[in-house]
């Protein structure tokens, strides 16, 4: 053991030395390091952000589908309900316009019938009075016996 | 290794022992535990200081991480022990830490190679590590007393430290014992700071040379003597670090027990 001024040196070179570290070495180093745990931090903040938002879009995607799923079914049911009822209303159309066809047809033949009908009672009666005429072998005033010959008409008819 | 020249055991080795110096009685200085400890320390805190300078926030790469990587780990004991707040403690463990640390490695350069180097550049004498110097154990560890001292006052101030002093831990009435007490306490933290070290050292490098010894009795010693001295520098890894660590560890408590209250 042999203690001298050596001692001293060294606690100069210490004091040096922990001068230089206090100044120089530890603050921009400590500093780096709290940005670079900062930024750690960030990042990994920013990478629960996005995948909590990719969660959250996947979820939206899933209901969104979903929506559109159920409306395009209910688009499907809608129609085919809609064409359930076009079907039926074309064929009530159908049956009304037939009906319609078999009724004007109907009284056109009640029409044609009348004519024809007309037309025989006026010849039945120019037949009548003819005959009557021949029978009688003498005119008939059509007018002094217009009365009587209406009424056969009316009988014909 | 030691059989050049007509050297007995005895003279190599306290030829090892024996510093280079220059002056007489007190004033005079141990110029390898000067130089070796000075150039040391300039590389490591110049090196850190230059690497610190462009310090990247970004992923960082060689050495950079290394640094970080030593300064971090001191940091965390720093702030496990010593809540208070300071600028100093953490700059203060970083310096022991490394400092120390890269003193004692220099017990693994093999103990014949450096002072041959010097012996054939004319140096006579070289104590290769610097921590085997008590000058430089209690150097620092003075240094850390007065830096705690310091500390006790810029946290207590004079009146708490003395308040502090005179009634712990046996209560105002018992002020001279507990004042003896406190002096005594104080005074043995330095001197076992730096006999814990020095003597650590001290007693790993008499290893060595006393290996370096049996090995130059003869030849065939060589190969166990190697085998025993590559084994120990093995183990020595670990005092090594381990007497850093609790070199910086101890200065970190003690500054803690400086700045809080008993």
């Amino acid at each position: 053991m042999n203690i001298n001024a050596t001692l001293l040196g060294q606690a100069l070179w210490f004091a040096l030395f922990i001068w230089l570290t206090m100044k120089y070495v530890w603050p921009p180093l400590q500093k780096a390091m709290q940005d670079r745990q900062k930024q750690i931090a960030d990042g990994l903040a920013a990478g629960e952000k996005g995948r909590q938002e990719l969660a959250a879009a996947a979820e939206k995607v899933s209901q969104e589908l979903k929506k559109t799923k159920e409306q395009a079914m209910e688009i499907i049911s809608q129609a085919e309900k809609r064409s359930g009822e076009l079907v039926e209303e074309a064929k009530n159309q159908a049956k009304v316009e037939g009906e319609r066809i078999v009724r004007a047809a109907k009284s056109e033949i009640d029409q044609e019938v009348n004519r024809a009908k007309e037309q025989l009672r006026a010849q039945v009666a120019a037949l009548a009075l003819a005959g009557a005429e021949r029978i009688l072998q003498k005119e008939i005033n059509a007018t002094a016996h217009g009365d009587m010959l209406k009424r056969l008409e009316s009988e014909l008819g | 290794m030691a059989t050049s020249g007509a050297q007995t055991s005895g003279e190599y080795i306290s030829h090892h022992l024996h510093n280079l110096h220059v002056g007489q009685g007190f004033w005079s200085l141990h110029l390898d535990t000067l130089i070796v400890s000075g150039l040391l320390g300039l590389l490591a805190f110049g090196g850190m200081m230059l690497l610190a300078r462009k310090a990247s926030s970004g992923i960082p790469t060689g050495a950079q991480n290394c640094v970080e990587m030593v300064v971090s780990l001191v940091n965390d004991q720093v702030k496990d022990t010593f809540h208070a707040k300071s600028d100093l403690v953490t700059p203060l463990a970083i310096t022991i830490f490394v400092w120390v640390f890269l003193m004692n490695a220099m017990d693994l350069i093999p103990v014949d190679f450096l002072p041959l180097v010097a012996s054939s550049a004319g140096v006579d004498y070289l104590k290769v590590v610097p921590t085997t110097d008590p000058n430089l154990t209690f150097g620092m560890s003075i240094a850390v007393f007065f830096i705690m001292i310091g500390m006790n006052l810029k946290f207590k101030g004079v009146r708490g430290l003395l308040k502090e002093a005179l009634t712990v831990p046996f209560g105002k009435y018992l002020f001279p014992v507990n004042l003896l007490f406190r002096i005594i306490e104080d005074l043995a933290k330095p001197i076992s700071l730096a006999l814990r070290l020095f003597g650590n050292m001290y007693a790993g490098e008499m290893v060595f040379i006393l290996l370096a010894v049996w090995m130059g009795a003869s030849y065939w010693w060589v190969p166990a003597g190697v085998l025993l001295s590559l084994a120990w520098a093995l183990f020595h890894i670990l005092i090594i670090t381990l007497q850093a660590f609790v070199f910086m560890m101890l200065t970190v408590v003690y500054m803690s027990m400086a700045a809080e209250s008993h």
